[in-house]
């Protein structure tokens, strides 16, 4: 932590920290307008066939999702979207969603996919070139955290194992860390930020590749790897809503435990803390 | 400013953005700078995919175990012309595919000339754009044999597939359904003018009496009721000028992914 400057002159002093560097901070928020790019172009293209699968083809009778639209008998469309053999009426969301004020037989609804209106054609455009921007901020959070020794903050400690217990008691009870204690990520965060940028993140660039023709004739291992082109495809899906979920996840332990400070933090690089006098 | 006040603003701040940033990828969407901007990782994606792929690389094969029951047919699924269905009628004995452009020996194969070149069978995959895949059993006349047969002029870099189905809505007017594969696509070992599907004659969902399968692409590259080969340099001035019938409609001429 560079600089400790006081802010206040009451018994417990506030101070700012220095918490997140200019690239930790920069990368961030780069990714994160990449990551909703990807997300909703995804959905647009998923919009194209809004099934999955598994294996190596589709079984177009035994999809493991999908969203369909039914004709009532009334004229009316139902959306219907089918997970294994459970099925549950969407419409309005998934399936069946207005459009302009119309009802429309859609996989995800305008307003979540990228372009609003239906294209396979602009999706794929927007998908592949936040692609790369999504690789290669990846590539250059990884080799900044390798080099300047960040990635060690993201890595459990044998302390910190060893009191998972007690943190995850406290998340719980909503009690955070207060003081200096807030200025290092606590385990469970250590845990959710490295399982997404070194788990998941390269999990959804590869399962991405595996649906591309050329490079499964490249490595054809990516396809061994991950049981088949439509489990990959499937594997993908799942891995854009875990950082789906990821992000709500996010946002509520920023919302609960300090925004102001939390989202300052990550703009100017800046942390209040209140130092106790220990 | 209290907790729950500032909880709202951010929250209002949040969607007001995002409200923005659609509204915002959609005038991008529709304008030309955009999409030509976005192209631009197209060219990247391609030179990447081109590195580190060898060329005579194979897509891979499969078993009989693994060919669907049913080929999935998508796009034209009958041409349904006057033309063509006077084709069907007559088993298409009179089809010929017209071999054109930059070669010094133009050709008219029939069906059966195809099926007396060397030929390849390959059971594999196929991949549709829209993202799902169905496993077939193609056997087909190399397409590798069938350029050299016709001897192409230097300068030749596109080949071009030219289509029976006319994809207009307006017959004054026809716009056939076209494709473009450049030299080393269209010399790969798996690139076939497939005239069997499992075994028995393409049906005509699937293009009979033959189409093209470019094993390492999409399968919006591989053409149907094809009735014409045309060598070019390039192909601005063939329709739209993109290469494909898709590509005019804005869909990525590299179907590599």
């Amino acid at each position: 932590m560079a600089s400790l400057a006081p802010t206040g002159s009451a018994h417990k002093e506030r101070l700012l920290v220095y918490r997140h560097s200019v690239m930790v901070r920069v990368l961030h928020w780069i990714n994160a307008l990449v990551l909703l790019v990807m997300l909703m172009s995804g959905l647009q293209i998923f919009n194209a066939h809004p099934a999955l699968y598994l294996g190596k083809t589709a079984d177009f009778d035994h999809p493991v999702l999908s969203m369909s639209a039914w004709r009532e008998p009334d004229g009316s469309l139902k959306g219907v979207t089918q997970v294994g053999p459970y099925q549950f009426n969407t419409t309005g969301m998934l399936g069946v969603s207005s459009f302009y004020g119309q009802m429309v037989v859609r996989g995800f609804p305008s307003w979540a996919t990228i372009p609003g209106f239906k294209s396979l054609a602009l999706g794929r455009l927007w998908h592949f070139f936040f692609a790369w921007l999504f690789v290669i901020n990846g590539l250059l959070f990884a080799s900044y955290a390798i080099s300047s020794g960040h990635i060690r903050e993201l890595l459990p400690t044998g302390h910190d194992i060893r009191n998972i217990g007690k943190d995850f008691v406290d998340h719980l009870r909503l009690r955070f860390p207060k003081g200096k204690e807030a200025l290092h990520y606590n385990v469970l965060q250590k845990l959710a930020y490295f399982t997404v940028i070194f788990i998941l993140g390269p999990l959804i660039v590869l399962t991405g590749l595996t649906m591309s023709p050329t490079v499964d004739t490249a490595v054809p291992q990516l396809l061994w790897l991950f049981g088949g082109r439509q489990t990959a495809r499937t594997i993908h899906f799942i891995c854009a809503f875990s950082f789906v979920g990821f992000f709500v996840v996010h946002i509520v332990m920023l919302v609960l435990s300090a925004p102001i400070n939390g989202l300052r933090s990550m703009i100017t690089g800046r942390f209040a803390i209140e130092s106790d006098d220990d | 400013m209290t907790e729950s006040s500032r909880r709202k603003f951010l929250a209002r701040a949040a969607a007001t953005m995002s409200a923005a940033v659609l509204a915002g990828c959609d005038k991008i969407s529709q304008s030309t700078w955009g999409p030509n901007v976005l192209r631009g990782a197209e060219q990247l994606t391609h030179m990447v995919q081109r590195a580190i792929t060898n060329r005579h690389a194979l897509a891979p094969e499969f078993t009989k175990a693994d060919i669907a029951p049913i080929f999935r047919a998508n796009g034209t699924l009958n041409p349904d012309s006057d033309d063509y269905d006077a084709h069907v009628a007559t088993g298409f004995r009179n089809w010929r595919v017209a071999v054109r452009g930059l070669v010094h020996n133009p050709l008219d194969l029939s069906v059966a000339d195809l099926r007396a070149m060397p030929s390849r069978t390959q059971i594999t995959r196929h991949d549709c754009v829209e993202g799902w895949s169905c496993i077939g059993e193609w056997t087909g006349a190399l397409l590798s044999e069938i350029i050299i047969k016709a001897e192409p002029k230097r300068h030749t870099k596109f080949v071009v597939f030219h289509c029976a189905d006319n994809m207009s809505n307006d017959d004054n007017h026809p716009q056939f359904y076209y494709e473009s594969l450049d030299l080393i696509e269209a010399m790969h070992p798996q690139t076939i003018l497939a005239y069997d599907l499992n075994g028995k004659p393409l049906p005509v969902a699937n293009g009979a009496p033959v189409r093209l399968r470019a094993e390492r692409q999409l399968g919006y590259k591989m053409a149907k009721y094809v009735n014409g080969i045309e060598l070019v340099t390039d192909f601005n001035h063939i329709n739209g000028g993109k290469g494909g019938y898709w590509e005019d409609q804005g869909y990525n001429w590299w179907a590599g992914i």
